[in-house]
C-alpha cells in the first residue's frame, strides 16, 4: 500500500468533526498507553486534547530522555544555489520573484564550508533551489565531495529524486535527505505550487520513500505549518513516518516542524499555528513516534525554541544564515526564509548547557566502502 | 579474589556504564572516581577523529577500558568498519558490536552480529557482541569467537528491568562465556537481580545518565552489582513455595 492510498482511506473520514467531539476521557486514555494507535495521535490533535498539554509535556518530556538522553544534535544549512523553476507562493525563492540569483562556485563552497566547520559543527544540511536535471545533481555530488573533509554527517535538501540519484548521492557520502511535503491537502498544495515541476503533487510525496529505497541513513519530513488546517496537516505528516517507519525499518525516519508566520510580499500563511498549538504537535508527535528524531529549526524564536528544548526536540539548527553564500559574505538578504534566532552556535550551545543538555556537534562517520 | 577475565584483562568490577546520553560528560571521569568502574562503552559515531577539543575521549580516564560500539551499523559489514575505524583511531582493540536495522525498537539483529563477531574476532578484537537472548544465536557467538556476550534485559533505554529473565538465565547456564547483561536495566534493584542469577557483570546507561543525580544512581548501582556478585558467589539458600513440614510425609519410611 502506497501513502496516497493511505490519505485516500482518510477521505470520508471528516477529521474537524472528529476532533471537536474528542472528550477529555479520550485524551486521557490515549495517555495512558505506550504504543498509539493513529486514533490516539489525532485524540492528542483535538482542542480537548489542549487542556491537558502539561501532561502531554511530561511523558513526552520523560520518553525523549529515555530514548535520546541529555543531548541535542546540532547542525547548520549551507545554501549552495538559490536558481528555482518553481513558483511556489509562500518561498522568497519563488522564480518569479526579483531577488538576487547566485550559485556558489567550488571555491566559493569550499570558503563556506570551512567558514561553518569553523563554529565546531560537523554535520551539514545543504540546499538549492529546485533546477531538476542531471546537471543540477552533478553539481551537487560536486558539492558533497567538497564539503566531506570538514563534516561527518552530510544531508539535502533539495528538488524530489528517482532512486537512482538517492543512490549516486548516498555513495559520494549523503546520509541524510530531508523533504517536507510543505501540504498534504492535495488541492490546497495545488493552488500554493502555481507552475514548475513541484506542482507534481505525487512525484514529492513518494520521494521520501525513493530515499529509504536507496538507503540513505536518514530521512526526514514534515509539512510546512500554516499552509492549512494544521492538526490534519499534523496528522498526516505522523502516519507519513509511522508507514514511512513501518515499511523501512533500518532507515531513521526523523520529522521537523517548520512553521511559516510570514513570507514573500503580499502572501500571508491562511492558516496560521500559535504557539500552544505548535508545542501541542510537538508532543502529541513525540508520543505517536517515540523514538524519531524531532527537528526545530531558526524559524523559531531563541526564547520558544529554548522552552522547547525539552519537550522532545532532538536536533536543532544554529547559526544559520539562509542566504546564499551568507557565511562568507556575512549578509543574509535574499534567503530562503527569515530566521528568528540568531544566535551563534556557541550562544546555541551554551544555553543547551544551561538547561542541562549536551550539545553534539558530531554522530556520525563516512563509512561508505 | 573474584575476578572476571574478559580479553586477558582482569576486572574488579563488575559495572560497565555507557556514556551517550549524559547532559555533561565531564560526570563520567567522577563516576569512575566514585565506583570504580573500569569498562566505559562510547559510540564511535560521537568520537571526533580528527582530534577537535570537544572530544568524548578526553573524559574517559586512561586506566579505564575503552569498549568502542558500532551504534548506527546497520549490518555486518557496517559493523566491520567501524570496528576498524576504531582501532585505527586509537580506541584499542575491545568493541562492542551493535547491529540495529529496527528504527522501531532499535532491537538487535543477530545473524549480522554473529557475522560481525566471526569476521573481528578473527582479526584479533576483544569482541562483545550486543544481542538478543537466544541460546542458538549466543552459541553461535562463542563458535565466532566472541569474548563475552550481551544479552539484553529490555528493550533499550525503557529502562523496563529484566524482562528477558527466564531466556538469560538459560544463557548463565548454558554458555561458556561470560553473559553481560545490556539493556533495559533501570534499576540498581534489577541490576542486583542479574547478578544473583550469574551475570558476570551488567552494563548501565540510560538509568545512570538520566537519573536526577548520575554520580548518585552510578554509586547505586555498583553497590547493587557487588551485592548481587556476593550473594550469587554465596549460594543463596533454596527457595521453597511451601513450609517444610515438621512431620515429613515420607517420615514412616524410617521409623
Amino acid at each position: 500500500m502506497s501513502f496516497h492510498q493511505i490519505i485516500e482511506g482518510y477521505k470520508d473520514f471528516h477529521i474537524p468533526a472528529y476532533l471537536s467531539k474528542v472528550s477529555a476521557g479520550e485524551v486521557k486514555a490515549a495517555l495512558q498507553k505506550d504504543f498509539l494507535k493513529p486514533q490516539d495521535f489525532l485524540t492528542l490533535l483535538s482542542p480537548a486534547a489542549a487542556e491537558h498539554l502539561e501532561a502531554m509535556a511530561q511523558k513526552a518530556h520523560q520518553l525523549t530522555l529515555q530514548h535520546f538522553g541529555r543531548v541535542i544534535q546540532l547542525f547548520t544549512p549551507l545554501y549552495l544555489s538559490n536558481f528555482c523553476v518553481n513558483r511556489c507562493l509562500y518561498c522568497n525563492f519563488n522564480s518569479g520573484n526579483a531577488i538576487g540569483r547566485r550559485k556558489l562556485d567550488a571555491q566559493e563552497i569550499r570558503a563556506e564550508a570551512k567558514a561553518i566547520a569553523a563554529t565546531g559543527l560537523k554535520q551539514i544540511l545543504l540546499l538549492t533551489g529546485d533546477v531538476p536535471g542531471k546537471a543540477a545533481v552533478d553539481y551537487l555530488i560536486e558539492a558533497v565531495t567538497l564539503v566531506r573533509e570538514y563534516f561527518t554527517s552530510i544531508g539535502i535538501e533539495v528538488n524530489p529524486m528517482g532512486v537512482d540519484d538517492y543512490r549516486r548521492l548516498a555513495q559520494a557520502g549523503v546520509d541524510s535527505m530531508t523533504i517536507y511535503q510543505e501540504v498534504y491537502n492535495q488541492a490546497v498544495y495545488d493552488s500554493l505550487h502555481l507552475s514548475g515541476p513541484k506542482k507534481d503533487y505525487h512525484w514529492r510525496l513518494n520521494a521520501p520513500e525513493r530515499a529509504c529505497q536507496a538507503r540513505l541513513r536518514t530521512v526526514n519530513i514534515g509539512a510546512l505549518l500554516g499552509l492549512h488546517h494544521w492538526p490534519t496537516e499534523a496528522f498526516f505528516t505522523g502516519l507519513h513516518a509511522s508507514y514511512l517507519q513501518n515499511k523501512y525499518l533500518d532507515t531513521e525516519i526523523n520529522i521537523s516542524l517548520p512553521r511559516i508566520k510570514s513570507g514573500p510580499v503580499g502572501y500571508q500563511p491562511q492558516s496560521p499555528v500559535s504557539d500552544a498549538e505548535l508545542v501541542q504537535i510537538l508532543l502529541a508527535l513525540r508520543l505517536f513516534m517515540p523514538r524519531s528524531g524531532i527537528t526545530l529549526s531558526t524559524r523559531e524564536p531563541a526564547e520558544l525554541r529554548n522552552h522547547l528544548v525539552p519537550l522532545g526536540i532532538t536536533r536543532m539548527s544554529a547559526g544559520v544564515n539562509t542566504a546564499v553564500g551568507g557565511h562568507i559574505d556575512g549578509h543574509s538578504d535574499d534567503g530562503q526564509f527569515r530566521i528568528s534566532d540568531e544566535r551563534s552556535v556557541d550562544e546555541v550551545q551554551q544555553m543547551l548547557i544551561s538547561k542541562g543538555y549536551q550539545p553534539v556537534t558530531q554522530d556520525w562517520h563516512h563509512i561508505a566502502g | 579474589m573474584d575476578k572476571l577475565i574478559i580479553g586477558g584483562r582482569e576486572l574488579k568490577n563488575r559495572l560497565f556504564i555507557g556514556s551517550g546520553k549524559f547532559a555533561d560528560e565531564s560526570l563520567i571521569g567522577p563516576i569512575v572516581a566514585q565506583t570504580g568502574v573500569e569498562v566505559i562503552t562510547v559510540a564511535l559515531r560521537r568520537v571526533d577523529l580528527s582530534g577537535g577539543k570537544e572530544n568524548i575521549l578526553n573524559y574517559i580516564p586512561k586506566d579505564c577500558v575503552l569498549l568502542p560500539n558500532t551504534s548506527g551499523a546497520r549490518n555486518a559489514e557496517e559493523a566491520v568498519r567501524i570496528a576498524r575505524l576504531a582501532q585505527a583511531a586509537g580506541c584499542g582493540n575491545w568493541v562492542k558490536i551493535e547491529v540495529i536495522s529496527d528504527n522501531k525498537y532499535l532491537l538487535p539483529d543477530n545473524n549480522e552480529t554473529i557475522k560481525a563477531t566471526r569476521i573481528l574476532a578473527e582479526e584479533g578484537f576483544v569482541v562483545l557482541p550486543y544481542m538478543h537472548p537466544d541460546l542458538y544465536a549466543a552459541k553461535e557467538l562463542e563458535r565466532a569467537g566472541a569474548a563475552a556476550v550481551m544479552p539484553l534485559g529490555a528493550p533499550i533505554g525503557t529502562n523496563r528491568g529484566l524482562k528477558t529473565k527466564e531466556i538469560v538465565r538459560i544463557l548463565i547456564e548454558e554458555c561458556e562465556l561470560p553473559v553481560i547483561v545490556d539493556a533495559g536495566i533501570g534499576k540498581p534493584s534489577e541490576a542486583a537481580e542479574a547478578m544473583e542469577m550469574g551475570a558476570a557483570a551488567v552494563l548501565v546507561n540510560t538509568a545512570i545518565a538520566t537519573a536526577g543525580n548520575p554520580t548518585m544512581m552510578a554509586n547505586a548501582f555498583s553497590q547493587a552489582v557487588q551485592a548481587g556478585r556476593q550473594a550469587f558467589l554465596a549460594q543463596p539458600g533454596e527457595t521453597t513455595e511451601y513450609a517444610r513440614a515438621s512431620s515429613p510425609l515420607t517420615g514412616f519410611l524410617r521409623s
